[in-house]
């Protein structure tokens, strides 16, 4: 594996391997000493057009903890916000000599793009309304262990887990889906009409208008955050009127079947998408989404740099 | 070698038996048998994967990750390292820095079925269960029956689609060439 870029790029094995090996770097987290030589020598740089706060820290996190040099640039701060394009962006970071690009920006396809400009290795950490995946690898690792399976991908044959929100904006809800998909789990998309991409019939999922008719069923419901930095209006009356049709209220935690797992990427619109009772409750698996982050982002790092060439 | 490891160590008390992966791992859990039917103490077994901390990691494909699990607390204990074969010393070079991120062993000693010479770092076996001279061109394989099925070690002859041996220099893989 060169570059991660989507979800696609991953193999059934591969996933299974970066799963397995999350497992391990998740133990290196309870060590006193949280660090493996294994990517000394090696330069990462974590380039974010895009605010972020859990994504870019583990992501720095996990490199440092790999021993790896760990740069970050962020467009506030950096040249960018004197106008210099991504292209110019890119070039300049890479002739510094970085062995790996984490990137983020708001164009779809900028890190595809990126990897025809440069030598160094890259990993899309979220590119606009198209992919994330190393998020989808921390949902799945997340309910792995959820679902009492630390090892082999079967643990999701059979799984239903419903994805709910603002699908079209969303770019984890994409990989996730790529992702469930891939290790034999039926992905449900539950939103209003308008929150729906066009062409959402060849993603293969099944689609729900109706939350309440589907959380009944579910192994896991996902919530995703109302992003209403990309909305320009129009996709709902109200929020409190997309709060009665789509979030996780307390009324509907308390219709899911007993241990039914409730995420959220982060960050939480509290009392929006999500309610306190459901982002507190015991089988709320958010604050585990963020710890298996480093531990996920360990293992696709060494996965990519760990050794030369193809493996 | 059980009986080896508790003459140095005066009794199994403070012992944890750490098995490079893969096959040191099962060589730990029968000496940890021996040393129980010897001295009636189970002493704790861990395994130590040493992948991450091997010097030739850069210019391999990415190699898979074993686990390390290490029975608790590993601070003021004696950790006997146990593995197949002892060849370059450079496996035993990164067990031991991987040991150091895990705690702080009151000693440190080395337990190997077969040494079979060519050191390229200055290091020795506590405990060897058979030294085989071998020249450098020759492969030796511990096979378990844990692990393959059958008790038995093996010396081959290299070829010249064999990397392990054609190239010592290389940490080992459990396939004698460490």
């Amino acid at each position: 594996m060169r570059h991660l870029l989507s979800a696609a790029d991953l193999s059934l094995t591969d996933v299974g391997s970066i799963l397995d090996l999350a497992e391990e770097m998740a133990d290196v987290q309870h060590r006193s000493i949280k660090k493996l030589p294994a990517l000394r020598g090696r330069t990462v740089v974590n380039l974010f057009f895009e605010d972020s706060t859990r994504t870019r820290s583990s992501f720095e996190i996990a490199g440092k903890w790999l021993s790896a040099d760990v740069i970050n640039i962020s467009a506030k701060g950096s040249s960018v916000s004197k106008g210099e394009s991504l292209r110019d962006t890119v070039l300049t970071v890479a002739a510094m000599g970085v062995d790996a690009l984490v990137i983020r920006h708001a164009a779809s396809g900028a890190p595809q793009q990126v990897t025809g400009w440069i030598d160094a290795q890259v990993i899309n950490a979220g590119d606009g309304m198209h992919e994330h995946p190393t998020q989808a690898l921390l949902d799945s690792f997340t309910l792995r262990k959820h679902f009492g399976a630390d090892s082999g991908v079967d643990a999701f044959a059979g799984r239903r887990i419903a994805i709910v929100g603002d699908i079209t904006h969303s770019r984890v809800a994409r990989s996730n889906v790529i992702l469930l998909k891939k290790l034999g789990a039926t992905p449900i998309l539950v939103a209003p009409p308008t929150l729906l991409p066009s062409g959402v019939d060849s993603w293969g999922c099944e689609v729900s208008h109706d939350l309440d008719q589907v959380i009944t069923g579910v192994d896991a419901v996902m919530m995703l955050r109302v992003q209403r930095e990309r909305m320009s209006g129009g996709y709902f009356p109200t929020p409190r009127e997309y709060t009665v049709g789509y979030g996780l209220t307390r009324d509907r935690v308390a219709a899911l079947k007993p241990g039914t797992a409730i995420c959220h990427p982060g960050p939480m619109n509290r009392g929006l998408e999500i309610s306190a009772d459901a982002a507190d409750a015991a089988n709320s698996l958010i604050l585990d989404q963020v710890a298996a982050g480093v531990a996920v982002r360990m293992s696709v790092l060494y996965h990519l740099l760990g050794g030369e060439g193809e493996s | 070698m059980a009986h080896q490891i508790l003459e140095t160590n005066r009794g199994a008390s403070g012992l944890v038996l750490a098995g490079i992966p893969r096959r040191g791992v099962p060589l730990a859990e029968r000496l940890a048998v021996a040393i129980e039917a010897a001295e009636g103490v189970r002493v704790p077994v861990g395994a130590l994967d040493i992948t991450m901390y091997r010097d030739d990691l850069r210019s391999q494909p990415t190699r898979p990750v074993g686990h390390t699990r290490m029975p608790g607390d590993i601070d003021d204990a004696v950790v006997v390292l146990v593995d197949d074969v002892l060849f370059s010393g450079r496996t035993v070079r990164a067990a031991l820095d991987a040991l150091g991120d895990l705690g702080r062993p009151r000693a440190v000693r080395l337990a190997v079925l077969v040494d079979r010479g060519h050191r390229q770092l200055p290091v020795r076996a506590d405990h060897v269960g058979k030294n085989l001279p071998t020249s450098a061109d020759e492969r030796v394989l511990v096979r378990l029956a844990e692990t393959d099925g059958v008790n038995e070690v093996v010396i081959t002859k290299a070829t010249k689609t064999d990397p392990d041996a054609a190239t010592p220099a290389r940490t080992g893989s459990s396939e004698g060439a460490n």
